[in-house]
């Protein structure tokens, strides 16, 4: 495989106040490879955000590496620093325009600070704009804009010095449901179209599974684990992951007696009506306690949550359907 | 009352006070800029930290702000002699003006320069703009509107101040109220030149209101 064009190596960040220490980061390690979409997932005060800014350190590490194509950010004199900066664009929740200046010269705003002439640059901003579907309002500014045009306005700016990675710190979390899509769709044409590597921080599932090929999560500071997104959604191997992925619907508490268990759908045909035929397999109905799927390129992803019968044979059954189908069945709880 | 002589004579002191006004205004904000970039700059959490500095620098302001502007005044007298040559006329009251009006706008800059959105700083960093870039990109033109309110303020706080500088020496306006309503009891001066003052103190507020809206792009 080839090198990761980020990688972090013991990374740490403790806060220190009056007479105690908080750890923010610890022991963080992870591998970002060219042209992926990496999530990094967490509540609230998980460190998600720390993390994302301690990669461009705006957020100085007290320990570890953060290597970009190999250089260790932290130890770089400043003026290298600021080099390195221009190769990674970044985009915020508040989105963070300047609001004095119009949306073509936002965009214009990082290639004023590398001396670009100005003729240049309006082209390149022009193009820019362009890109993100906002030719049109090139000449106005960010108080006449919405949330999902600014948000656009600022990947545009984040874009122009051409970077090798995109990081995004919660980039949809102050927009709608509809805008995020328009939103994460850009940034998944951006990455594709430009092969530029996005970082994507967020506290949302569903923006992970839209857009992202892989997931860390974290909690408590620390990586709960980290794998391509199929992999850690709906194989969860720590306790940490599980709580983050499981809908709450899905709290061992509050499931109903009885046998219980999750199906987990990674591409199979959308085509055959998979519960309907178990159930006729098995002659026995079944609850279906939660569902969350949807259909990829004609194939069912996502998870199920079913209430088998009690009856023993009933459930023999039921695997073995399952297996003939390549399905897998996770025990929920057993009474 | 109102001859040719007292009206040229008005007439001089409106153009003193305001010569000596716009002369120390800008001034003050030569050194005052330099000193309210310093502030927000130095601080704690700032984009350039150095916070021995910034404390020095806080108390000096503060110090230079508690003294009263009349005792400040004669307190500067051998410096503005140095300086100028003499301690009456209007240059020799731009000097004390200058050492009084400089900290305190020091202190309108630094508020105005607080105000930018600190995220937008942070974005100007990540794109790897240098502190000096983001004090003239950012924090400065970002502040603009406010900045240019608080100038408003400033001239007129400095107008005020040349107003009293009429009772050591200092021209204009200030000191024709103190000669001829102050000392000769010549009432209608004293309340012509108070109707100047008036007049001049709107000019400068709706001068500086105009300029603010005239200049924020946020507000439409």
């Amino acid at each position: 495989m080839a090198e990761p064009i980020i990688s972090i190596r013991g990374l740490e960040k403790k806060f220190q106040s009056k007479n105690s220490e908080v750890y923010a980061l610890k022991g963080i390690n992870l591998d970002i490879h060219q042209g992926d979409i990496f999530g990094i997932i967490g509540r609230s005060g998980a460190g998600k955000s720390t993390l994302v800014r301690c990669i461009n350190m705006l957020e100085r590490p007290t320990g570890g590496q953060v290597l970009f194509e190999g250089k260790d950010l932290c130890r770089l004199p400043e003026c290298d620093l600021r080099e390195a900066r221009r190769s990674m664009g970044m985009i915020f929740q508040q989105f963070n325009l300047l609001m004095q200046r119009t949306a073509e010269e936002n965009v214009c705003f990082p290639l004023e600070l590398t001396g670009t002439p100005r003729e240049t640059a309006r082209k390149r901003a022009a193009e820019l704009l362009e890109l993100v579907g906002l030719s049109k309002r090139a000449s106005s500014y960010p108080s006449q804009l919405s949330g999902g045009q600014k948000q656009r306005v600022a990947i545009a700016r984040a874009l122009a010095t051409n970077p090798k990675v995109l990081l995004c710190d919660e980039a949809t979390s102050a927009l709608d449901p509809s805008t995020t899509a328009s939103i994460l769709a850009l940034i998944k044409d951006i990455n594709r179209r430009l092969g530029i590597t996005a970082v994507v921080i967020t506290h949302e599932m569903s923006v992970i599974e839209k857009i992202c090929s892989h997931v860390a999560i974290i909690a408590g500071g620390k990586i709960a684990e980290t794998g391509p997104v199929e992999e850690v959604f709906y194989h969860p191997r720590t306790e940490a992951a599980r709580t983050m992925v499981m809908p709450e619907a899905l709290d061992p508490e509050r499931l109903p007696q009885g046998r219980v268990v999750r199906i987990v759908f990674t591409g199979s045909s959308s085509l055959e009506p998979v519960i309907g035929n178990m159930i006729l397999d098995c002659g026995r109905p079944l609850s279906i306690l939660y569902s969350d799927l949807r259909e990829i390129d004609g194939a069912v992803c996502g998870q199920m949550v079913l209430q088998l019968p009690d009856d023993a044979e009933a459930c023999e059954r039921i695997y073995a359907f399952a297996a003939s189908r390549g399905l897998e069945l996770e025990d929920m709880k057993h009474v | 009352m109102f001859d040719a002589q007292m009206i040229a004579m008005l007439w001089e002191g409106v153009v003193d006070t305001i010569y000596m006004t716009v002369v120390s205004t800008f001034l003050s904000y030569v050194f005052g800029m330099v000193l309210g970039v310093l502030l927000v700059i130095c601080r704690r959490d700032g984009i350039w930290p150095r916070p021995v500095l910034y404390g020095v620098l806080d108390v000096v302001v503060n110090l230079t702000r508690s003294f009263p502007f009349l005792i400040l005044m004669i307190a500067v007298i051998p410096f503005t002699r140095f300086l100028v040559g003499t301690t009456i006329g209007n240059n020799a009251t731009i000097v004390p003006l200058v050492i009084a009006a400089a900290p305190f706008v020091a202190r309108l800059i630094e508020a105005s320069l607080l105000e930018v959105d600190s995220g937008v700083v942070e974005a100007a960093q990540s794109m790897g703009a240098s502190t000096w870039q983001i004090i003239a990109k950012v924090l400065l033109p970002e502040a603009l509107p406010s900045l240019l309110n608080g100038s408003a303020v400033a001239a007129i706080t400095i107008l005020g101040y040349s107003a009293m500088s009429g009772a050591v020496g200092g021209g204009g306006l200030g000191k024709l109220a103190i000669m001829y309503g102050y000392n000769r009891y010549q009432t209608d001066i004293m309340f012509a030149t108070i109707v100047l003052l008036i007049i001049i103190v709107q000019l400068f507020q709706m001068l500086g209101n105009w300029a603010t809206k005239r200049s924020d792009k946020r507000l439409f």
